[in-house]
């Protein structure tokens, strides 16, 4: 299994504030992944670690194996990245902005970006200034497609788009991964989004993976149990609680479990399975406690 | 040629759905054997939906027999997919349903509640079977 993206025990320090902390976890090539975490869980700092527009402070990140401070073109040649706000020179035209792709690339398929910008209803002699959302988006994704990168590194691709755009955008994302089998990295708060998009799933917390892998995978493996408080060392000693909220008699808790577990339902104690949304929000919510306890 | 819709609060998830809405062209004849199902890339670009979720569903509709994928030709109901219910069966059918909701809507149920009283008539129905 080839990894598209490898990050290796990176730490980055901004001053006194520790954005990530021995983060470490691996996407394989060819999957379509949702990177979430809550605001300042380092995120944006990690996807600019991996395309070399930061420095880690220690550790690495590898992209289809090379690192971005070892070979940044090398890097920069695979990988079309999309930050956030989507930053377009607003006095230029579309077809400027399809130039200067052109020109600050080694590998540039022209017909390919013009089209995409084509398909999505954008006429090339339009200011950038002059762009709905919707549009500023199809375009900005256009360019960084323009040079048919193997990894694509979306930061807050749906942030700021109505519903329809939205729905336009990721129409129009799926339709590639699924003709071209690029990899996708994309960060979002929108869980329903990422259900219905991503197949992988990482989880920052704290500065650190909390969790990563195959959506289903993970979404199977996590379990809601209820029950009596008298269960609760039961259920600390066949499961990881991720997440409890505890009443005076009674215990709900998210946990992980690794291998089977014969519940001793029936007692009161009942089982049931997650979706991504509890899950998700299960992590982060372990994630914020541990930062205010910490 | 079918199109797929899908059900964001049904909870159901995104490939068991495909999955059925095959099984019901196919149980009511609206897809036979020799059709052609949407490309993989057909669904996605119009659902924003993952391929490998397009793909999971057609996997497992193969291993049930109901459809068999030609590399670069598409994917194809097979002649082995079960019979559709015949019209002549299922029709009369349909049409008594329309008039039992036309006397439940004349009675004041709206749509929520006729599903909800169908559902419990079904869960009656099938459980006296298993008791």
């Amino acid at each position: 299994m080839s990894l598209a993206l490898e990050a290796v025990n990176v730490s980055k320090r901004f001053g006194r504030v520790l954005a990530l902390n021995d983060c470490s976890f691996a996407v394989p090539a060819g999957r379509i992944v949702g990177l979430v975490g809550p605001n300042g869980a380092g995120k944006t700092t990690l996807l600019h670690i991996a395309v070399g527009l930061a420095e880690p402070t220690s550790g690495r990140v590898h992209v289809f194996g090379i690192s971005a401070r070892e070979d940044v073109l090398g890097v920069l040649s695979r990988v079309g990245f999309v930050a956030q706000e989507r930053p377009l020179y607003r006095g230029f035209t579309v077809a400027d902005m399809l130039e200067l792709g052109r020109r600050l690339n080694a590998r540039w398929d022209f017909a390919y970006a013009r089209q995409r910008v084509a398909n999505a209803g954008v006429a090339l002699d339009r200011k950038i200034g002059s762009l709905s959302g919707g549009e500023r988006a199809q375009v900005a994704l256009s360019l960084a497609l323009g040079k048919r990168p193997e990894l694509l590194l979306l930061d807050e691709p749906l942030g700021g788009l109505d519903p329809l755009a939205r729905r336009s955008f990721l129409q129009e994302l799926m339709s590639t991964a699924a003709e071209s089998g690029v990899t996708v990295i994309l960060t979002s708060h929108e869980i329903a989004a990422i259900e219905r998009t991503c197949d992988y799933l990482v989880i920052l917390g704290r500065g650190r993976a909390e969790l990563a892998g195959d959506i289903d995978t993970v979404v199977g493996s996590h379990v809601a149990v209820t029950a009596p408080s008298r269960y609760e060392e039961f259920i600390r000693t066949h499961s990881a609680i991720v997440d409890t909220e505890r009443t005076e008699r009674q215990i709900s808790a998210l946990v992980r479990v690794s291998q089977a577990v014969d519940w001793p339902t029936g007692n009161g104690l009942q089982v049931r399975p997650v979706n991504l949304e509890e899950l998700v929000l299960a992590y982060l919510r372990r994630a914020r406690l541990e930062r205010t306890t910490k | 040629m079918i199109a797929f819709r899908l059900d964001e609060r049904s909870g159901v998830p995104t490939y068991l759905q495909l999955i059925e809405q095959v099984r019901s062209a196919v149980r009511y004849g609206i897809l036979r054997p020799g059709d052609q199902l949407p490309t993989a890339r057909d669904v996605v670009g119009r659902l924003a939906i993952n391929p490998n979720t397009v793909l999971k569903a057609y996997r497992e509709l193969e291993r049930e027999g109901v459809v068999r994928s030609f590399p670069g030709r598409g994917t194809f109901v097979t002649q082995e997919a079960p019979r559709p219910i015949a019209r002549s069966i299922h029709e009369p059918l349909r049409r008594s349903l329309r008039r039992w909701i036309a006397d439940a809507r004349h009675a004041g149920l709206d749509r929520q509640a006729i599903a909800d009283l169908l559902g419990l008539a079904l869960r009656d129905a099938f459980e006296e079977e298993i008791a």
